[in-house]
């Protein structure tokens, strides 16, 4: 019965739709997993808002949803917006696409009311529903989890390479450390130079931090300690690449580097670490 | 709610996220590089306190218009055991753990406002606000 049941949905869309909209709210603010602290009850009302009249609207347009069509685009635009925004709100793939699938038990609540169809077989139709959409979410789930290793899989293979310690020249070994120097990234750089150092038997190290965006109190930390760390195995060590903004940012810090011998290019830390060892670079005479 | 962000932070992975966002919102707003930095490096001092000391918690990135000034609001939101005493908090080289500590006042002389509210029944709000010179 195609036809009657048609007439009920625009009777809801045109009579019913605050109704369906304030139970749909409703049914999520009191739902096991809404999680208040993550999005605001304001936020929530505007975004179920907005989807409640968009989809009315792109609904009489074009039944069937074809997202990439224009009848369909401004619902597309506005689920791009809250799915990004529930990414970042810490919301699980599942609680974000629950957000959508919730609507589904008012609206059928409300097509039970206004049509004379069977009670049970919409009760029926409506718990088969729920398992098939909670069977489909545990896959994306499972999919998405899957991702995320090999993600984080690559990131830790990628830690590895980015701590390269390079011989410069004899006697001096450059650790250009690009990116963010936390505490297992430290661990890594700290090792793999106190080996190099011991294997080479090096007495200078260049430590660049060219790459490094923001020196705070813990990044500092660490290169005191990777430095001590040197100096305790007999070597040198010049920290290198300190940019002008960084070097302003630490003074109000008031962060100090202690009397490590601090360069604002690698180049002049080449130098100084020649000066060091008494040589000169000259042009060849020709 | 346009030009705001929100950041969980719940490991230290997601510190990479507060600085990037708040690199982004800076950089809209029209900040140099050195007011980036600084606001970007203070930033980091309070998400990592929020992380620490605060057993985790959330940034809240708003951009604040007063009187034409334009400026970037921070907000940091945790539920750990609070500050008990804010003075020696702020105190330089004091640490209740094995930092610096630096951090929360080097990342008060880093911003331009700096407000610490005790939030009930517990946890600590911290919000700095760091406006652009004209």
């Amino acid at each position: 019965m195609p036809e009657p049941l048609d007439q009920v949905l625009h009777l809801i869309f045109d009579e019913y739709q605050e109704q369906l909209l304030e139970k749909w709210v409703e049914s999520q603010l009191h739902s096991d997993g809404f999680r208040s602290y993550l999005v605001q009850e304001d936020e929530l009302r505007e975004q179920c808002s907005s989807f409640v009249t968009l989809f009315v609207n792109c609904f009489s347009k074009k039944n069937h949803p074809d997202m990439t069509s224009d009848a369909w685009a401004p619902m597309a635009a506005l689920l791009t917006d809250i799915a990004k925004r529930r990414t970042n709100q810490g919301f699980t793939p599942s609680e974000t696409a629950t957000f959508v699938f919730s609507l589904k038990r008012p609206l059928f609540h409300l097509i039970k009311e206004q049509s004379q169809a069977d009670a049970k077989v919409t009760e029926r139709l409506w718990e088969i529903s729920l398992v098939l959409d909670t069977l489909g979410l545990f896959t994306t789930e499972v999919y998405l989890a899957t991702r995320e290793e090999v993600i984080t899989r690559q990131r830790e293979e990628m830690f590895e390479l980015s701590c390269p310690v390079v011989q410069l020249w004899d006697g001096v070994l450059g650790l250009p450390i690009i990116g963010t120097l936390d505490s297992k990234r430290t661990q890594l750089v700290m090792e793999s130079l106190l080996e190099t150092l011991s294997s080479t038997q090096s007495e200078i190290t260049i430590i660049d931090i060219t790459g490094v965006p923001v020196v705070d109190t813990l990044t500092a930390q660490h290169l005191i300690r990777t430095v001590s760390a040197a100096q305790l195995m007999g070597a040198r060590c010049i920290i290198s690449g300190i940019r002008p903004q960084i070097a302003q940012t630490m003074v109000h810090l008031g962060v100090s580097l202690g009397d490590v011998v601090t360069k604002s290019t690698m180049a002049a830390a080449i130098k100084y670490a020649f000066e060091f060892q008494g040589l000169e670079v000259n042009p060849i005479n020709k | 709610m346009l030009n705001s962000e929100y950041v969980p932070i719940k490991m230290e992975e997601d510190l990479l996220l507060v600085r990037k966002c708040v690199r982004q919102l800076a950089s809209s707003v029209g900040f140099g590089v050195l007011d980036m930095t600084r606001l970007m490096t203070a930033a980091v001092e309070l998400g990592r306190n929020t992380l620490i000391h605060g057993k985790g918690g959330h940034m809240r990135a708003v951009i604040v218009v007063k009187d034409k000034a334009k400026g970037i609001r921070l907000d940091f939101e945790d539920a750990g055991p609070g500050i008990p005493d804010l003075d020696l908090a702020l105190t330089d080289g004091y640490t209740s753990k094995d930092g610096m500590g630096l951090g929360l006042s080097g990342a008060k002389r880093l911003v331009n406002e700096f407000t610490v509210i005790p939030v009930t029944p517990r946890g600590v709000r911290i919000i700095a606000i760091s406006w652009l010179d004209e």
